[in-house]
């Protein structure tokens, strides 16, 4: 276990211990431009889908409008004849 | 409307410029450890990690007062796992001799200090099978073998009929999710010596 800690303290300094490399000026830029085209795309995304989700909610009101598929249809037999 | 969210990207803008300055330092070490690069020639690791800081910045607005930088560290470590980065091997950098697995579960658990458990819930593997090769990376690369190194171009004879004998130190039973980010590398696991 004491051993394996050891190790463990060693692999640590040496992955400390390498010189981080430079940060290059245009990677935060960069970050910025994809992350907001990103963002945006997902905005157009949403509006699309709450446009069709509109577009149905009109739709459908229309349509139960105009066949009023509540309303109990007329009979299209007569009932016979009894009682004469 | 339009007014609001424009003070909401210039705050989103200010913030997320003080986490990169702060951060970008660390992550690209990091990323660069991970990608096997030379440290003033790192193409890789800075679209890797630049990727990584579009999806944080992004997501900015929906932390809800979780670390950004874990975030960042996350989405780095899921996009190095997901491949594409696995194909091309580095040839200088600290970690070359190590697998790409390996070099994933060393960076996490021994740079980032990142928990044992989190490791293997990150990467959808059991928790001994990331304590294997967490155990097997680290003694890679105190002692290197002789030799070129003969790993991940195919199964490695030499350490299939190796470990054989050694009893397994838990269920396998999510080997074979691990075993799809294993980049080619069909090593059975060596015990930590």
């Amino acid at each position: 276990m004491n051993q394996s800690r050891r190790k463990e303290a060693t692999v640590r300094r040496l992955l400390e211990e390498a010189s981080p490399p430079p940060v290059p000026q245009e990677l935060y830029a960069e970050a910025v431009r994809r992350g907001g085209r990103l963002l945006r795309r997902r905005a157009a995304l949403r509006r699309v889908m709450w446009l069709l989700l509109l577009a149905a909610a009109v739709a459908f009101v229309v349509w139960a409008s105009t066949a009023r598929p509540w309303v109990e249809p007329p009979s299209e037999t007569t009932p016979p004849l009894t009682g004469w | 409307m339009r007014r609001r969210q424009a003070s909401q990207d210039a705050r989103r803008a200010r913030e997320f410029e003080t986490f990169v300055a702060g951060a970008a330092g660390r992550l690209l070490h990091a990323a660069t450890l991970l990608t096997a690069e030379a440290r003033d020639d790192n193409p890789r690791a800075r679209a890797l990690l630049t990727a990584s800081l579009a999806h944080t910045y992004a997501t900015w607005d929906r932390l809800r007062g979780e670390d950004p930088y874990d975030r960042a560290r996350q989405q780095l470590a899921i996009r190095y796992a997901r491949g594409a980065w696995h194909r091309y091997r580095g040839h200088s950098g600290l970690l070359e001799r190590l697998a790409p697995q390996e070099r994933l579960i060393l960076v996490l658990r021994m740079y980032e200090g990142v928990a044992e458990e989190q490791t293997a819930a990150l990467l959808g593997l059991p928790v001994e099978r990331v304590r294997a090769i967490c155990a097997r990376a680290i003694s890679l690369l105190l002692h290197p073998p002789r030799g070129p190194a003969p790993k991940a171009t195919g199964p490695d004879p030499a350490a299939q009929r190796g470990p054989a004998a050694q009893p397994r130190t838990g269920p396998e039973a999510g080997a074979d999710a691990g075993a799809a980010m294993n980049g080619g590398s069909t090593r059975t696991e060596a015990a930590p010596s």
